[in-house]
């Protein structure tokens, strides 16, 4: 089923359902047994239905329409549920009525979260198709940031593999040995160490890093960062290009813990720490501080963000 | 020691924490003994600050004595007085170094979180939610200020902390929201809302040339003060129409500068009241930008409407047409605290202006939660209330 087109039909429904209690408010009132002085509300009740028909066939994705006619169904079913109270009213029909109502409430409202849910990048949208999380694992991942400091200097900082763990506080060591490869050692799941060994496989002075890990690692990992000059004296552009395999088992665990949910996200991170700590020459930090709870920072707003530090 | 938490809505709290403690080299440590609730803490304590999370200190708005200081701060020492500017600065990055310091790059550990809801995040604040960084605040009998080489002011002898404590937010946010009018002399400026901020943006504004401030407001003691204290003809909005009144009082021109000192929680006329609180109560706005309406609709054509007031999410209605088809300038932004401290304080010193006048309430921290009752209920004509750690309850 494609949660689009029961969108479109909710919305042909809305339409015809709200021209029947606009141009036939008595017959539909007889139908579903309301007595006659409630048959002026019908009209009213039909407005709102074409309004949110016409809303939802006319916008992209519709789950703003698909809330709006959840919230309608709900004022509706509450009306019937006041009039099934009502003696001047036939309450098995009326009753009926609601069934079919609460029925299309229901696919109202599970079609509106389906589609908030792939909007938000969570669903499974149009079914068959990937969504972008999957793709972005697969795909390099660009981040950038601005640092207020000569090239040359952001170039020697980050080339110094050792400053690492300063701004990647999950690294808990890296080691730089006379080859010129490196020896990267991790905090993995439940205390376990997670290492790697990388090479540099280009290496352009003050413009380029490229790596790679070596086979046999717990993590594969590979990209470039670059270096350039900001226009307007405003310092030095970092781009980091992040080519990411996620292999299953130890290390698709390993790797996810290393890099939180997205590698892309951990990357903004550090990359923000790396001009705070040229910049500032610290980083920001509230881990420690006093608050009136037990723990200094805030799990649900602070941890997610800053994982490891 | 004790420090003033939130909890919720209306839930203040008065609880014993930790000390704070150096976590960074350029940290120190400040025993305060003064601190203030300022009127954007009260957007707190009504819910509409996103990020906030129980047990969070609050406060932006304190100064005390340095007790520890990190190795990397060269100038200060152990003993000095000093008012705190509340948006938290490095003083390195493209803004800071563009005297831009309500932008600083660097002081908010959550910026990912604040970009994403505004684009780009703003500079780290103390006590004012996660969003702008999860800082503990200032209403404590001590604060951890970072980059204290940067954000702070010495108080030179002979000045008291009643003088010299609104350094920190309110009397460099007033004069800001003035400085940004660009007034030429004579003009004509209408600020909305007498609280501390307009006050001192009535009194701003006249420093800078004005020759007349036109202040708006429906709160008696508020109007009054603006009158007596700041020297401004005032309006109450419950008795005249703020339109009509403006344009008899500037043969129709309107005001050549309009300041919204008011912001996201804005009352006004009871149907326009009612269309945003239902609407903000349904999340379809999370601001009731009444006062910016009224003043982007009155400004005269060509003038600046200047926004000090806060706003943090989305509004509705906004009359984009006025604003263009009259050429309107909009200014805005938190304030760059650290740029005012030091010239206002001279202004202080020579006797241009005492920002002492706004403090109608002087209470000991343990009161705390009971200072903002009444400032938020306006009991008692309170217009500002100034904690006291050393203070002993009465």
């Amino acid at each position: 089923m494609d949660e689009y087109r029961i969108a479109r039909g909710l919305g042909w429904f809305s339409i015809g359902l709200g021209a029947v209690e606009m141009l036939a408010s008595r017959q539909l009132g007889e139908a579903i047994g309301l007595a006659e002085e409630h048959h002026r509300l019908l009209p009213i009740m039909g407005m709102r239905e074409i309004a949110t028909g016409v809303g939802l066939l006319g916008s992209d994705d519709g789950a703003g329409w698909l809330w709006a006619r959840t919230a309608g169904d709900a004022i509706d079913l509450a009306a019937l549920g006041s009039a099934l109270g009502d003696d001047g009213n036939d309450r098995t029909r009326i009753g009926l009525a609601m069934a079919a109502v609460a029925g299309v409430t229901a696919l109202d409202a599970w079609c509106a979260s389906r589609i908030s849910e792939a909007r938000n990048g969570h669903g499974l949208l149009p079914l068959g198709e990937e969504r972008a999380d999957d793709v972005e694992e697969r795909m390099p991942t660009v981040k950038t940031i601005t640092v207020n400091k000569p090239i040359d200097e952001v170039y020697a900082f980050w080339r110094d593999f050792g400053n690492f763990p300063r701004f990647m506080p999950q690294l808990e060591s890296v080691d730089v040995r006379e080859d010129g490869r490196s020896h990267w050692v991790a905090k993995g799941p439940a205390g376990h160490r997670i290492e790697w060994d990388a090479e540099i496989v280009d290496e352009q002075p003050g413009s380029l890093i490229a790596w790679r890990s070596l086979p046999g690692a717990d993590v594969s990992s590979s990209g470039r960062v670059r270096f350039e000059r900001a226009p307007a004296d405003r310092g030095t552009v970092i781009r980091v290009e992040l080519d990411y395999e996620l292999p299953g088992g130890r290390a698709g665990e390993a790797i996810a813990k290393l890099f939180g949910v997205s590698p892309g996200k951990q990357t903004e991170i550090a990359l923000l720490r790396v001009k705070q700590l040229l910049e500032t020459g610290e980083v920001a930090r509230t881990e420690g501080q006093p608050a009136g709870r037990a723990r200094s920072t805030s799990r649900r707003y602070d941890d997610w963000l800053r994982e490891g530090i | 020691m004790k420090a003033i938490c939130w909890y919720g809505k209306h839930d203040m709290r008065v609880e014993d924490v930790p000390m704070p403690k150096l976590l960074n080299p350029r940290d120190a440590i400040v025993k305060i003994t003064s601190t203030a609730i300022c009127g954007s803490d009260l957007h707190l304590y009504n819910g509409f600050i996103p990020m906030m999370e129980k047990g969070d200190i609050v406060g932006h708005e304190f100064m005390g004595e340095v007790v520890e200081v990190g190795p990397g701060v060269r100038n200060l020492e152990v003993g000095d007085r000093i008012v705190v500017p509340f948006p938290i600065s490095c003083g390195a990055c493209h803004f800071c170094s563009r005297e831009l310091y309500s932008l600083c790059e660097n002081s908010n550990p959550n910026a990912p979180a604040a970009a994403r809801m505004f684009g780009h995040s703003p500079a780290g604040m103390f006590g004012y939610s996660h969003l702008m960084g999860g800082y503990a605040g200032g209403q404590a009998e001590y604060a951890r200020v970072p980059f204290a080489d940067v954000d702070h002011i010495k108080v030179p002898e002979g000045f008291s902390d009643e003088q010299v404590l609104f350094l920190s937010d309110v009397l460099p946010t007033g004069y800001m929201a003035a400085e940004q009018c660009d007034i030429q002399p004579g003009d004509t400026v209408a600020v909305w809302g007498c609280g501390p901020v307009g006050l001192f943006a009535i009194k701003s504004a006249y420093l800078l040339g004005a020759g007349r401030v036109i202040g708006i407001d429906r709160v008696p003691e508020r109007l009054r003060m603006a009158a007596d204290g700041a020297g401004a003809e005032t309006l109450n909005y419950e008795e005249v129409d703020i339109y009509d009144a403006l344009l008899e009082m500037t043969g129709g021109l309107g005001p050549d500068a309009c300041i919204d000192a008011v912001g996201m929680e804005a009352h006004g006329s009871p149907l326009e009241y009612a269309y945003d609180r239902v609407k903000q109560a349904m999340m379809l706005e999370t601001e009731r930008p009444i006062a910016l309406r009224e003043a982007i609709r009155v400004c005269r054509k060509g003038g600046t409407v200047s926004v000090p007031g806060v706003y943090g999410g989305m509004a509705d209605k906004i009359p984009l047409g006025a604003l263009m088809n009259k050429a309107l300038t909009i200014r805005t932004g938190q304030t760059h605290v650290h740029r005012y401290m030091q010239p206002l304080l001279e202004r202080i010193g020579h006797g241009e202006i005492d920002p002492s006048f706004i403090i109608t309430h002087t209470l000991p921290l343990n009161e705390g939660p009971l200072g903002y009752d009444i400032f938020l209920n306006k009991q008692d004509e309170c217009v500002k209330v100034v904690l006291k750690p050393g203070m002993t309850a009465h």
